[in-house]
């Protein structure tokens, strides 16, 4: 009986560790355009001085040869300032293919990369996209880590990025 | 013939290098961030009136220094001088920030020869046989000048950016290559390596053919030489500052006229 009582305080104590984690929609809209290639998106986790705590995802062109692919990452100009430009690419675990136009869910727990374990504190989610022959959109969802209920958050894109949503569990 | 009518729009230009209506020395890349090991970027390079506009002369590009990262000196490929600008393209394969700077030292020379006014302008050895031997009320002067643009791969570096000590230059505190619209960016002014202090400084968005207002920004250096703009818009901007001084190299030069001119791109945030 005390043994397991044990094992239930254990448990208790450490779900929280397990347990917190943030999942999230990223929407590329349907455009109906004469030239349509796949945006380039990023997806980071900024501290309130701007300074980027976690690179959660980048999809660019990773197959074209010859670094055009690479070429065109700096068009995501904000991402490209913030962290792009100390990276070398492809981002173990981050980077990936551009993806078509609908919702991409994406799933970070706390302590695995790429989240890592963030500090407590005041945070900003940004997502930024950038399209060759379109325009480029940056979308941000502030949000407080750890959370302490589940919390769903979103921001809604006009051109190049359609909702976004983020769902964190304490 | 080209060459001889751009040296003489380029004493121009440094005559009045304070008056907006000046012509201005130039040189504007195609890109300043670069994401690629393969990209390459083109450069312009003109005297104009407007910016960023080829109006009037193109600049020589013989005295064209380009400092990569590591700091060395490259090459530029297809470099050509058309009517009204240079051009030529630089691969960038180094991560970091490349400097590309025309740089100008030489003298000019005002006399009188059998009633004429003339005029010379050349290197400090060609003066004893650029001046002829009859000429009267020799004035001359030296000049210094440094017009420079720049260019980065990947993260922003400082390699390149060493002052040579010579002539008036630009010390960034802020990252030429990582000024973004509205945030003060922060620059130093040396002479000769020493602080540049007291000197009017001015920035001018390009695009000048398209509104009616010059828009220039002035600020002036303190003790220091350390001066601060906050770039209002995205845009290149021309950056200028001029001096002059008594500190020639050569003893028939009794002053000395110094010009730093920079183009810098302002992203938008």
């Amino acid at each position: 009986m005390r043994r397991r009582l044990i094992v239930a305080v254990c448990l208790a104590v450490a779900a929280p560790a397990f347990g917190a984690d943030m999942n999230l929609t990223v929407e590329i809209p349907t455009l109906k355009v004469a030239e349509y290639h796949r945006p380039y998106v990023a997806v980071w986790i900024e501290r309130e001085d701007h300074t980027v705590a976690a690179n959660l995802a980048v999809w660019y062109d990773v197959k074209k040869a010859d670094g055009e692919g690479t070429k065109w990452l700096k068009d995501m100009r904000q991402w490209w300032r913030r962290s792009g430009r100390e990276q070398t690419m492809p981002i173990d675990g981050v980077s990936g293919a551009t993806r078509p136009a609908g919702q991409h869910q994406l799933s970070f727990s706390d302590g695995k990369p790429p989240l890592g374990t963030l500090a407590p504190g005041h945070y900003e989610l940004v997502v930024e996209a950038a399209r060759e022959v379109g325009g480029r959109e940056m979308q941000r969802i502030p949000f407080d880590w750890p959370s302490a209920k589940p919390t769903h958050l979103t921001a809604q894109g006009k051109d190049e990025l359609g909702l976004i949503s983020l769902d964190l569990n304490p | 013939m080209t060459r001889t009518l751009a040296r003489a729009a380029l004493c121009l230009a440094l005559a009045l290098p304070l008056a907006a209506q000046a012509h201005k020395m130039w040189m504007v890349p195609s890109a300043t961030v670069l994401s690629s090991d393969e990209a390459w970027v083109t450069v312009d390079a003109a005297i104009s009136n407007d910016l960023y506009y080829p109006d009037h002369f193109p600049a020589q590009l013989d005295t064209l220094v380009i400092t990569a990262p590591d700091g060395t000196t490259v090459k530029p490929e297809n470099a050509s001088t058309g009517k009204y600008r240079s051009t030529f393209d630089l691969a960038v394969p180094q991560k970091g920030t490349y400097r590309l700077a025309l740089v100008n030292q030489g003298l000019t020379a005002s006399y009188e020869l059998d009633g004429q006014k003339k005029r010379w302008r050349g290197k400090a050895g060609e003066l004893k046989t650029g001046v002829p031997a009859g000429a009267k009320n020799v004035q001359v002067g030296e000049m210094s000048t440094r017009v420079e643009t720049f260019v980065t791969q990947g993260t922003p570096s400082t390699g390149a950016l060493k002052a040579t000590n010579v002539g008036l230059e630009l010390v960034p505190v802020t990252h030429p290559n990582d000024l973004a619209a509205g945030e003060p960016a922060k620059f130093r002014l040396v002479l000769d390596g020493k602080p540049a202090a007291n000197l009017k400084v001015i920035a001018i968005p390009g695009a000048t053919r398209y509104r009616n207002s010059p828009d220039e920004i002035d600020t002036t250096t303190d003790k220091d030489g350390n001066f601060s703009i906050t770039f209002p818009g995205p845009g290149m901007y021309w950056v200028n500052a001029s001096a002059e001084d008594t500190h020639t190299s050569v003893k028939e030069a009794k002053q000395r006229r110094l010009a730093y001119t920079a183009t810098f791109e302002v992203l938008p945030q």
